[in-house]
């Protein structure tokens, strides 16, 4: 099969990318308003200023990636939403602890 | 082709219940989903873990399964499924839709049950209120070095995406990618690259592409979040007298001015020298004394001159020691 080479594609640092609307982050994620709602309940995600309405939430960058990731475990693991947040949580920590375990080994 | 041994992959054996074969890709699926796993190969065995799960747990493909598995003999060169190997079998079900995708199944599988859709390390696809199908994501990790991260940089990466083939099957087609990484990123974030994963179905928008970034390991920088150390090895006698010296970042050379009378491990900070991040981080520079490995006689005899120079200096003064 022929191996096509596409132009130069200059990425975003999604951590560091521009706030998203709650509609914005319907669509990266292929997801309907009330799932992300559901997950912005059970603190898988914050919106920037919790006290706004649904319409004007904002999220993170970050937050683009938690919900992937959740939504990665709930199919594969067949966990709930509840031990997709546990699960997030522990993956979390288990970064840090890595992460400072690294810089003082070396 | 190369047979696979699905209840060998599952570590289940050939009599287990469809509870058993549950319970330990359950287990397995735990251990090893690129999410979770820091195993080695987890994405791959993963895929695997998966195909055998999608046959062991359908009786009906898994009956069709162990027939065929019988006229296999272990240490057989290559296999080829028998003709109408299937016939007096049907499948369905719901992970049989058509090539909703790519699937990432191995051959064998396919040659076995067609391609299948879903299932495996994939996100999900849901809405789906009309056939217009927004594309998958993909992920990939990608290594760089830490003046990458400085300067930014370039990466040809190759990429099997699938496509809707004349046939309407989907094929897998390998592309090469240029990514240009931007300057500022750090060790553990992703980039997103909009359009770059698989394409969507019916007019659909394609799918984005994640890198996710790691550093290769440094011979002399240490990285903590943007934050960069080094740790400087100086002369007795410049910690002594101060001065300037020649200190290398991944930026390149700079002179540190070093003040008089340093001690062995302080930390001096050279303020937005880490990774100009958005919030650019710092370049810790740790002062370590170093001997000569021997010392001539002159030196001896210099160093002594030193110590009774000041017979009042007690180092372990804070450990309660006398002199």
């Amino acid at each position: 099969m022929q191996n096509e080479i596409i132009k130069s594609e200059t990425g975003i640092i999604v951590e560091e990318s521009d706030r998203l609307t709650l509609v914005a982050l319907c669509r990266y994620c292929s997801l309907p308003a009330e799932s992300l709602i559901k997950m912005v309940e059970q603190g898988v995600i914050d919106p920037i200023d919790p006290s706004q309405s649904y319409s004007h939430w904002q999220f993170s960058g970050t937050s683009l990636l938690r919900v992937q990731t959740a939504l990665r475990l709930q199919r594969d693991l067949e966990v709930n939403l509840a031990g997709a947040v546990l699960a997030l949580e522990l993956l979390d920590e288990i970064k840090q602890l890595r992460q400072q375990a690294t810089y003082i080994q070396r | 082709m190369e047979y696979k041994d699905y209840y060998k992959i599952m570590g289940v054996a050939k009599d287990a219940t469809q509870n058993e074969i549950k319970r330990a890709y359950r287990k397995l699926a735990r251990k090893y989903h690129p999410d979770v796993s820091k195993e080695k190969n987890a994405e791959e065995r993963f895929k695997e873990l998966g195909e055998a799960y999608e046959v062991l747990k359908d009786p009906e493909k898994r009956t069709a399964y162990d027939q065929l598995g019988a006229n296999w003999k272990a240490g057989q060169q290559g296999f080829q499924p028998p003709p109408d190997w299937d016939a007096g079998f049907e499948f369905h079900g719901d992970s049989f839709t058509g090539g909703s995708g790519a699937s990432g199944f191995s051959d064998f599988f396919e040659s076995l049950f067609g391609q299948a859709g879903g299932g495996g390390f994939q996100p999900g696809t849901a809405g789906g209120r009309s056939h217009q199908m927004r594309g998958q994501d993909s992920h990939a990790k990608v290594f760089i070095d830490l003046e990458d991260a400085y300067q930014g940089a370039s990466r040809g990466l190759t990429l099997q995406s699938t496509i809707m083939g004349a046939d309407g099957r989907p094929q897998i087609k390998p592309r090469t990618l240029n990514v240009k990484i931007p300057k500022g990123v750090k060790a553990g974030q992703n980039i997103r690259l909009k359009g770059q994963g698989s394409p969507g179905m019916g007019g659909g928008n394609a799918g984005d592409l994640y890198l996710e970034i790691e550093f290769n390991p440094h011979s002399i920088y240490k990285v903590d979040g943007a934050d960069v150390s080094l740790e400087l090895p100086i002369a007795p006698w410049e910690a002594a007298l101060g001065g300037k010296i020649k200190v290398p970042t991944p930026s390149g050379m700079i002179d540190l001015k070093i003040p008089p009378a340093v001690s062995s491990g302080k930390k001096m900070r050279l303020k937005g020298r880490g990774i100009p991040a958005k919030q650019p981080g710092d370049f810790y520079v740790t002062l370590m004394i170093v001997l000569p490995e021997s010392l001539s006689e002159k030196e001896k005899a210099l160093y002594q001159e030193l110590q009774e120079a000041n017979n009042q200096f007690n180092p372990r003064r804070k450990l309660g020691l006398g002199k």
